[in-house]
């Protein structure tokens, strides 16, 4: 691509798909109503732990409106289990998951029957006419009791509550290089659960053409492709019979990177029936069943040297399955475990990660999936043993991070990073924040004891994005390949249809997409529409999660246009009876060399490829292309993000004042949406560390069921952010994008809980847990002093 | 079954409905507006917020019944044709959305705030949408967003 031809990447356009979206003319999946649409609503275990006695739907049907109704026995014939794709060992324990339970409930929200009726009010009534009796069991809530000998099971047949053990040690040996350390420090840190919370609620509409045998599958999903494929797979409708449909999708963050029993369970219910079903989530059904993130204890220990240069680092991790496996659980904490070494060099590492069943929603993949996590460990426990040495956060730091000049850098963890400047993008942050000046006020308020401390929190971040690699994706148990498709159509008229694998739901992929095609074949933005989401409409896809929609399907869209540009120089050198080597193309426009009045444009040639009176000798008609993009390395972008917290030591509470990230996220298609990505993730980083978490009771019940228990952050608890980036590309795609969609969230929460440790640690605080509430705050003040 | 009259983005409506009936099922279900979305139980989120008689209000804790001769205008409604609300036209020049769930309910807030207080101050806008959630942006560009269509400067 020559210079004079990108106009488009790189540009801040305005978004193609914000029309429809500020006009109200949206296409979300619960607005979808037709003649003779069935609502489904669907009775969920009000205890954490009990074996189903006895399920009668039949009260149910006496009532109004009511067409059917099902207990899971009912609809156990031709409804499997549903899937885990990655089981991380060999030796995984991977219990039975019905849609709808059976014997067992296992969690508070777990389905135990299904009421079909002609309307939602009606579907909703019905379900408290239906009559259940459980006998309790015990409910297996802590992590480390669960391991126990004699523990109570989520899984009675499966004799354990341990889903697996996954090790990983690499460099020298850890035990050895402890004795050579001067400083080893311990600390234990918990990753309370989340509830993803997009906030479109889950929906799905399932349209049976009876006589074919075809169903048409409207969700929320992020997913539809790979949702076709496992659901084909669950219920036995074969795979080519199946079309899913991602409309308007209104946030995932994780949360749609499933397949959920509702989908199946629409599927079955529409099959049995033979009329189109609809089944939409209330929010606070979608708290208890839609899946949840992160529930982790994670033991870390480090060893350094005096000066400070990090020898090795242990990590001993408890992941909470909850209680069954869902798409990719099991391996969550894995992602993570290439992370906690993070951005430094280091001698040793030892990871050890047990999966433990418990009676809870499940958890899955949450923005980030696995390294906000890691990158949680590792950054707390720098600021900790920077604390431990006398020396600056940031001094630290650089003693220890990988130089620019070492990339690419084998990680003590095993993977390549392949580009990066850690010391740019912590200087520029640095200067940005006023570091210097912040630090200086604060002493000034430590000295004069003043009731609100000023904390300063450093997170020098990074994480493997961009899923890809098939190959390490398949050395890593998953179940499916990390690849992305794109195609282009170059239609008649001069017009663009790019068809992607992608589905996005709030990323802007229509308008990146296009910025990307357009530039490389010349058209004008305006020109190009990205089909994508249907999997009639775009065949092939690997669908949008882990930050891989660019880094892999825009690669895959460049790739294609690239084609397209190559097959339309062969018509136009023969249009123009020059060799293909004598043509310039820039701007849409073929010239040959020397003689530029000898011209054609890239949709003239797209006509005549339509009409083929006349193409070069062999070639097929048309110039449409396509390309399957399978980057051989992750991308792995980085950044450092500062933190500034005012906490107020007589009422525990904590204010953010400043909060500046530098990010690194290779080139940028599109600098407004990349800096929408960024305050998003950030903002949802910022919700750990300071406003969330899924709190259960001793039974296993879920009191933070609702957007009224459960703090998702307003306006008024955000700041405003300073952002802004460095750049070195990615070397792994041709665009040399790095992925930003969970970058914010991944450095965020460390950024935060060490300004506020910051704070106190004068007053003798060293951890306060998370969400660091006031009450939190408070308590870790009052115990130091005490 | 209650008969009721109700005008939405400028028709008016008679239907019978159940006394129980939400203001956003009539909406979305009956009427077909779909363009107000719901996206919560407890009147948290504030995504389907639309104007009941001049005051923003959560359709989801208003009685269809209780909307009875009254004037509803829905984020379908603010559009003149082909030229679009400023708040609209905001929102997209700020990329203050991204997934655009809660955009609708954002802007109706929003337009309830700059009727009251057309000049306000970023902390006042910030005030003023906390009962509208958003979980794509942050909010920094929303603030932006509101900030420009009350005709301020906003830095970039």
């Amino acid at each position: 691509m020559t210079e004079a031809t990108e106009r488009e990447v790189g540009r801040a356009r305005l978004r193609k798909e914000d029309a429809r979206l500020v006009t109200g003319q949206t296409t979300w999946t619960d607005n979808i109503q037709m003649t003779g649409l069935l609502h489904l609503a669907i009775l969920r275990s009000p205890m954490a732990h009990a074996r189903v006695d006895r399920v009668d739907v039949s009260p149910a049907l006496e009532r109004p409106g009511v067409v059917a109704a099902f207990a899971g026995r009912d609809l156990a014939d031709g409804l499997g289990s549903l899937p885990c794709a990655w089981p991380v060992t060999e030796d995984i324990v991977m219990p039975d998951h019905p849609p709808v339970a059976v014997d067992e409930v296992r969690y508070a929200g777990d389905p135990v029957a299904v009421v079909v009726a002609r309307d939602r009010y009606a579907a909703a009534d019905a379900l408290e006419a239906i009559e259940v009796d459980y006998t309790p069991l015990p409910p297996v809530l802590d992590l480390e009791a669960a391991l126990a000998e004699d523990a109570p099971l989520v899984h009675a047949d499966k004799g354990t509550n341990r889903c697996y053990v996954w090790p990983l040690a690499t460099g020298e040996d850890y035990a050895r290089v402890k004795e050579r350390a001067d400083v080893v420090l311990t600390r234990r840190y918990r990753q309370q659960r989340l509830i993803p919370s997009a906030m479109e609620p889950r929906a799905v509409v399932v349209t049976p053409l009876p006589a074919s045998g075809e169903y048409t599958l409207h969700s929320t999903t992020q997913i539809p492709h790979i949702l076709r494929i496992m659901l084909a797979m669950v219920t036995g409708i074969p795979e080519h019979k199946l079309r899913v449909i991602a409309p308007d999708v209104g946030g995932g963050f994780g949360s749609k990177l499933q397949v959920y029993g509702e989908e199946a369970l629409a599927l079955a219910v529409a099959r049995r029936l033979g009329r189109p079903v609809k089944w939409t989530e209330s929010r606070s059904e979608g708290c208890l069943a839609t899946h949840h993130g992160r529930g982790m204890i994670q033991d870390v220990e480090i060893a350094a040297t005096r000066e400070g240069r990090l020898l090795g680092l242990k990590v001993d991790l408890l992941a909470d399955m909850g209680a069954y496996l869902m798409l990719v659980t099991p391996g969550v904490p894995i992602l993570g475990a290439f992370m906690y070494p993070g951005i430094y060099k280091m001698d040793a590492y030892d990871f050890t990660c047990t999966g433990v069943f418990t009676t809870r929603t499940p958890t899955d993949a949450y923005r980030g999936a696995g390294r906000p996590e890691a990158t949680f460990a590792i950054e707390r426990i720098m600021d900790e043993l920077a604390a431990e040495l006398g020396l600056d956060p940031i001094e630290l730091r650089r003693r220890n991070w990988i130089r620019r000049e070492e990339f690419p850098y084998p990680s003590i963890a095993g993977l390549t990073y392949d580009s990066g400047d850690y010391a740019a993008a912590t200087d520029k942050a640095l200067a940005l924040f006023g570091y210097d000046d912040l630090r200086a006020e604060q002493q000034k308020r430590h000295e004069r004891g003043d009731p609100v401390r000023l904390g300063i929190g450093v997170s020098t971040y990074t994480e493997m994005c961009g899923l890809a690699p098939s190959r390490v994706l398949g050395d890593l148990r998953y179940g499916a390949g990390g690849w992305e498709a794109a195609s282009i159509r170059m239609l008649p008229t001069g017009k663009v249809e790019v068809v992607t694998g992608t589905s996005p739901h709030g990323q802007g992929h229509v308008t990146s997409w296009s910025q990307i095609a357009a530039d490389v074949l010349g058209v004008p933005f305006e020109d190009v529409e990205v089909v994508h989401g249907d999997t009639k409409a775009a065949p092939q896809g690997m669908d949008t999660y882990g930050s891989r929609s660019l880094v892999v399907g825009g690669a895959a869209v460049h790739q294609a246009a690239v084609k397209v540009v190559g097959k339309a120089r062969k018509v136009a050198a023969h249009l123009l009876e020059a060799d293909e080597d004598d043509l310039d193309f820039a701007g849409g426009v073929f010239s040959v060399k020397g003689s530029p009045e000898a011209r054609t444009t890239i949709q003239e040639i797209a006509f005549a490829a339509f009409s083929s009176h006349d193409m070069p000798e062999g070639m097929e008609p048309t110039i449409n292309a396509e390309h399957v993009m399978d980057p051989e390395n992750f991308s792995y972008p980085h950044g450092t993000h500062l933190c500034a917290v005012e906490v107020d030591t007589e009422t525990g509470r904590s204010t953010i004042r400043s909060y500046v990230c530098v990010d690194d996220v290779g080139r940028v298609v599109n600098p407004l949406i990349v800096e929408g990505q960024v305050h998003g993730g950030v903002a949802q980083g910022i919700g750990q560390a300071l406003y969330e978490e899924a709190v259960y009771d001793d039974e296993g019940n879920l009191v933070s069921g609702t957007l009224a228990d459960y703090l998702v952050p307003s306006a008024v608890d955000l700041p405003d952010f300073v952002t802004d980036r460095t750049e070195t590309p990615a070397t792994s795609n041709p665009l040399g994008a790095k992925g930003v969609g969970e970058s914010g969230t991944i450095a965020a929460t460390p950024a935060v809980v060490n300004a506020i440790v910051d704070a106190l640690r004068p007053l003798g605080v060293t951890d306060v847990a998370m969400p660091c509430t006031p009450q939190r705050v408070w308590q870790a003040i009052e115990e130091a002093s005490a | 079954m209650t008969r009721i009259s109700v005008t939405v983005d400028g028709t008016t409506y008679e239907d019978e409905v159940e006394p129980r009936l939400l203001l956003v099922h009539y909406l979305r279900d009956r009427l077909g507006l779909t363009g107000t979305p719901v996206g919560c139980d407890t009147s948290n989120c504030g995504a389907c917020t639309v104007d009941l008689d001049g005051e923003s209000a959560k359709s989801c804790s208003v009685l269809a019944v209780q909307a009875d001769g009254s004037e509803v205008t829905t984020v379908q409604g603010l559009a003149r044709g082909d030229a679009w609300h400023p708040l609209q036209q905001a929102f997209r020049e700020r990329h203050a959305l991204q997934c655009g769930y809660c955009t609708p309910g954002m802007i109706m807030a929003a337009r309830d705030l700059l009727r009251e207080n057309p000049a306000p101050t970023a902390d006042e806008v910030r005030h003023a949408l906390e009962g509208n959630l958003c979980r794509c942006t942050g909010y920094q560009n929303i603030v932006r967003a509101v900030l420009a269509a009350s005709g301020q400067e906003v830095a970039s």
